[in-house]
């Protein structure tokens, strides 16, 4: 501390510090906006939902949590007003297709006739599919938004969760692998 | 001596009110309001407590969106169902994680939010103190020596001379 000159420079070397963090943080392309789920690795939540049904006729099986016992399950929320949905349709129907995956579906907040009509013009690759029309269900799995997809163990566990559409990179880089690794 | 004791005293005044602003605004719809007002004003004071996540700066009881609702009825399910506050707050922070709390929780990846600046005053403190003793304890000037004294006296006196 012989020289208070040098003294002077602490404030630039602060400045500098805080300044290349805000560069890095800034450049590294994360999204602060994508919060981690506090379900990953967590048993899925307990819940049953009532099969999807237009005006008393049933179109779908509903389901459980005791549905994801034994299976490799996709679980995705969706609604026939959500553009991002119809989106990631083709992902969602190329992971039905999945060997030794369930996919199923949870109708969120979708009147029953709306949802009908969407999936016989997109064509319906859900095994199951149970209804959220209130909203009730969806704050269970930390839902913020639709679509969401996760991934469900065989005993129960969630093991991934995306917010948003599955695009094809995000089918081949987080689901696919996910899936082979549960599947050993 | 009087009126250097009111602008602290009015300062203090102002920070401890901006807690608390008296008109908040309320999303809340009146078909959402729990019956028993006890129980109402519990869920009001969780809901102040809640991130509302898909505005992310306002709280669930701020916010008109959907989700939010959602998340306020939750609440009130929970309360009704005989959870305490801790309880329902802790019912939704296992399914929505940190980011719902409006107050971070204390752990040891908060520290430096929570104990930063009271350390960084700490550390500003220490070195201030440092240095006032560092320049209180600083050697005190030498006196003259005879000698010097004579030269400057003569020095003084050649400048005196010329003016």
């Amino acid at each position: 501390m012989g020289s208070p000159r040098l003294l002077y420079l602490a404030p630039l070397a602060v400045f500098a510090i805080v300044a290349a963090a805000a560069a890095y943080y800034l450049s590294s392309g994360r999204d602060p906006r994508l919060l981690p789920s506090a379900l990953i690795d967590k048993p899925a939540p307990e819940f049953t939902a009532q099969g999807l049904s237009v005006a008393g006729k049933p179109l779908a099986r509903g389901f459980s949590s005791a549905f994801f016992e034994n299976r490799i399950t996709v679980l995705n929320f969706f609604a026939s007003w959500c553009a991002p949905c119809l989106v990631e349709h083709p992902q969602i129907t190329a992971l039905s297709k999945v060997r030794g995956v369930t996919l199923v579906g949870i109708n969120y907040k979708n009147k029953p006739d709306e949802a009908a009509a969407w999936l016989a013009r997109h064509g319906n690759p859900y095994a199951r599919i149970g209804v959220d029309p209130t909203g009730d269900l969806a704050p269970e799995f930390g839902l913020y938004g639709v679509p969401e997809t996760f991934l469900i163990g065989p005993r129960g566990r969630i093991r991934l969760k995306h917010v948003g559409p599955i695009t094809v990179p995000v089918l081949k880089d987080k689901f696919l692998p996910a899936i082979q690794a549960l599947k050993q | 001596m009087r009126r250097r004791a009111v602008l602290p005293i009015l300062l203090l005044a102002l920070i401890f009110s901006s807690g608390s602003p008296p008109f908040r605004a309320q999303a809340i719809e009146p078909g959402e309001a729990l019956k028993d007002a006890g129980l109402e004003e519990r869920a009001r004071d969780i809901g102040r407590q809640l991130r509302c996540l898909v505005c992310q700066n306002q709280s669930i009881d701020d916010s008109d969106a959907p989700l939010a609702r959602d998340l306020r009825r939750l609440v009130r399910k929970r309360l009704v169902a005989g959870d305490t506050d801790r309880e329902a707050i802790a019912y939704i922070h296992t399914r929505y994680g940190d980011f719902v709390l409006l107050r971070p929780p204390v752990d040891e990846r908060t520290w430096l939010l929570w104990f930063g600046p009271a350390a960084a005053l700490f550390v500003a403190l220490l070195f201030l103190l440092w240095r006032l003793r560092r320049s209180r304890a600083a050697p005190p000037v030498e006196a003259l020596s005879a000698e010097s004294a004579a030269r400057a006296d003569a020095l003084l006196r050649e400048g005196g001379d010329e003016r």
